[in-house]
């Protein structure tokens, strides 16, 4: 596996977060319980302070589902980094999970979205303007 | 498979997630579309959270009823709980006695095809929800 570029790799359950050129980057690959989305959330929070990065990126293109919990420690999520100076982009969202939000009332304040992992690096690391910042 | 029913007990939050499970395999098993599984998935993981954290734990039962392309799944969701004493007004989008959003109740509403609730101080909630296949 080349690492070049890689800054720190922890895990958070069995959720690994990786850190590469002030991104930090985490892929929710199953549905986590109520307890494991705060643990997954802390865990981003203290890794954006450790590592200084200027950006946070949650791929969630393998969730059926988002719930009013998870929906909601993802906006405070934002929030946290935006005070440390980090943006957060969520990426990879399915189309029946972007329908239900809408229907749940969750508009993700302050949560910015990019198609993928890499459009999303690149606005992270070229500190380009957000692409739709939802209201 | 005759009278396909699933159970799961709801006692921590973990058990949401478990809930979770069950109502995307039952939808699954019906062929649901994508859209109406994750809508349906969604209001169980709402409700099932509310029973956990409000209503003293409980009970959702997942059952398959009618046939051919009208078939659907029924989650009924009974809780241990004090009974919610205004149900138009926890219905309200917003309104919240906990420390959520206030959108779980009025939101599953908005997700499946039939919502219904009973609620009493004696005999705790019971949240019905039917969701057809497509």
């Amino acid at each position: 596996m080349d690492t070049e570029g890689v800054e720190g790799v922890l895990h958070a359950g069995g959720t690994p977060i990786v850190t590469i050129t002030g991104c930090v980057i985490v892929a929710i690959r199953d549905d986590l319980d109520d307890q494991s989305v705060m643990h997954l959330q802390d865990e981003l929070v203290e890794e954006v302070a450790r590592r200084g990065a200027r950006g946070v990126i949650i791929d969630i293109s393998a969730l059926e589902i988002v719930d009013t919990f998870a929906g909601r420690m993802i906006g405070s999520m934002a929030q946290m980094a935006r005070m440390m100076n980090a943006r957060t982009i969520l990426v990879g969202m399915r189309p029946a999970v972007a329908m239900t939000l809408v229907e749940l009332g969750m508009t993700l304040v302050g949560v910015e979205t990019a198609l993928n992992a890499d459009k999303a690096m690149n606005l992270i690391v070229n500190d380009l303007p957000p692409v739709a910042l939802a209201q | 498979m005759p009278n396909d029913t699933v159970s799961v007990t709801l006692r921590r939050a973990s058990d949401v997630a478990y809930a979770r499970q069950a109502a995307m395999q039952t939808m699954a098993a019906i062929g649901a579309s994508s859209i109406k599984k994750t809508k349906f998935v969604t209001a169980v993981s709402e409700i099932a959270r509310n029973a956990v954290l409000y209503g003293r734990g409980g009970v959702i039962t997942f059952e398959i009823v009618g046939s051919g392309p009208r078939r659907s799944v029924v989650a009924e969701c009974m809780d241990r709980g004090p009974g919610i004493a205004d149900v138009a007004l926890a219905l309200t989008e917003g309104y919240s006695t906990g420390s959520g959003l206030g959108l779980g109740l009025s939101g599953a509403k908005r997700l499946v095809d039939r919502f219904e609730i009973a609620s009493s101080a004696l005999t705790g909630t019971t949240v019905t929800m039917e969701c057809f296949a497509r």
